[in-house]
């Protein structure tokens, strides 16, 4: 494996609106990449894992670099860097749980130049800002031939390194609600060293009423196939008092509905006994930030 | 000047250009040592292509010294001894010239998030550190 240097050959395009992506997309299918940041994209074709004869960038689709606020929801553009989310103080305000997310994901070069679409596509079972979203129920807007589709992010991912994208279909923004008035959110991740995949990652988002838990959202990453919603513990946690039986009977139950696996990075035991004790961190944060 | 489409920065700035201050570390983004700043962020080079940077702004470490000088980090590096053998070192010291410029007073927390991707083998990071304090420092006009 030779990582010096590039050497697949391909076309690259750099088409200037969503159209023609979609185009050259579609022309080329089969043969085909997207690519955003390159971060993830360029290693697997440097160590021949992907082979792609064309490569389709969506950095200079023009209006696709955006972080804007309407109504009801922020929309964050395709060609959106980590970086410019990190520094976006409309998100640091707004979705805390977001930001630590994003944070602690890969070094600072790494996300001066990946995009949280670029990240999402890649679809990596433990990617930490994906986690974040799915506990602040994101959503995604993708375009392709047949138009336009808004998809909740939990029917995204399909599978490991895998999306619910057409060939011909491409990400061009990501929506997360407006958070409800007393609301907190946290996110949590455990890894080797500072600059590391995640061996187990969790998140939560918390409307509170008082002093019971009016809904909850948890959500968990590099424990599962994809990062997935932890359902029968927000259901344990909905309507009740926050207190620390039920917060540490919700977290076991989190621990048993995940599925991991033993890999270079962990084991299955320690991901179910670290996910159940991240699970509870991020109640207690969460529900802390909500003005519990 | 014209490139491939497959060719990669890090290899333009070294093999087209001559700049043998850019290094090649791991090659898949790890080790930070092939850093350059693109437009005033830091980037790494051998995750990209050469085509994307067309138009735009590329500082590598020879770059950053003013009218022959060292720039500061260059000379704090050496003051406090932060440079053994001297390989992550042009990575590194740009890693923090991104971080100074737009935060002429981190803490030590926010020096170590900035150099997180930035791999040594040698110094243990110590005095990398110490050297970016006092760069500060003394940029800030203090002595």
């Amino acid at each position: 494996m030779n990582t010096r240097i590039l050497l697949n050959e391909f076309e690259y395009f750099e088409p200037k609106t969503v159209s023609d992506a979609i185009a050259l997309l579609a022309k080329n299918r089969g043969k085909a990449k997207l690519i955003a940041g390159g971060t993830d994209l360029l290693v697997e074709m440097k160590n021949g894992k992907i082979k792609p004869k064309c490569l389709v960038s969506i950095m200079k689709i023009s209006n696709l670099n955006y972080i804007v606020t309407d109504k009801n929801k922020t929309r964050i553009g395709a060609g959106t860097t980590f970086q410019e989310i990190e520094e976006s103080k409309l998100i640091r305000d707004r979705y805390p749980s977001f930001i630590e997310a994003v944070r602690s994901m890969g070094t600072a070069q790494v996300r001066c130049m990946a995009t949280l679409s670029g990240n999402i596509c890649n679809a990596s079972p433990a990617a930490e800002a994906p986690v974040a979203l799915l506990s602040l129920s994101a959503k995604v807007k993708i375009s392709g031939i047949r138009g336009d589709r808004v998809v909740p992010l939990e029917e995204f991912f399909v599978g490991p390194g895998k999306t619910a994208l057409l060939p011909d279909e491409l990400l061009t923004e990501v929506q997360i609600p407006s958070p409800p008035k007393m609301a907190g959110c946290a996110f949590l991740k455990i890894s080797r060293v500072v600059a590391d995949v995640s061996k187990v990652n969790a998140a939560a988002m918390i409307e509170r009423a008082g002093d019971k838990l009016k809904s909850c959202k948890i959500a968990l990453g590099a424990v599962s196939p994809t990062p997935i919603r932890a359902k029968k513990a927000e259901e344990i946690l909905k309507g009740k008092k926050f207190d620390e039986e039920t917060i540490k009977a919700a977290a076991r139950v989190a621990s048993e509905e995940i599925k991991p696996i033993t890999d270079i990075r962990s084991t299955a035991e320690y991901r179910k006994e670290v996910s159940r004790v991240l699970v509870e961190k991020v109640l207690r944060r969460a529900w802390e930030r909500a003005g519990g | 000047m014209l490139v491939k489409s497959n060719d990669l920065l890090l290899n333009v700035i070294r093999d087209d250009l001559g700049l043998m201050g850019t290094k090649y570390g791991c090659g898949t983004g790890e080790c930070g040592a092939c850093t350059v700043l693109v437009d005033e962020k830091p980037v790494l080079s051998c995750l990209t292509l050469a085509v994307t940077v067309d138009k735009k702004n590329i500082t590598t470490i020879e770059g950053i010294g003013a009218n022959g000088d060292l720039h500061p980090l260059q000379q704090a590096f050496v003051d406090t001894g932060a440079v053994q053998c001297g390989y992550c070192t042009p990575g590194m010291i740009l890693s923090a010239k991104a971080l100074l410029d737009r935060n002429p007073n981190p803490t030590e927390d926010e020096i170590k998030c900035a150099i997180k991707g930035n791999l040594c083998r040698c110094t243990g990071y110590v005095k990398i550190i110490e050297s970016i304090q006092l760069a500060a420092k003394r940029m800030r006009g203090g002595k």
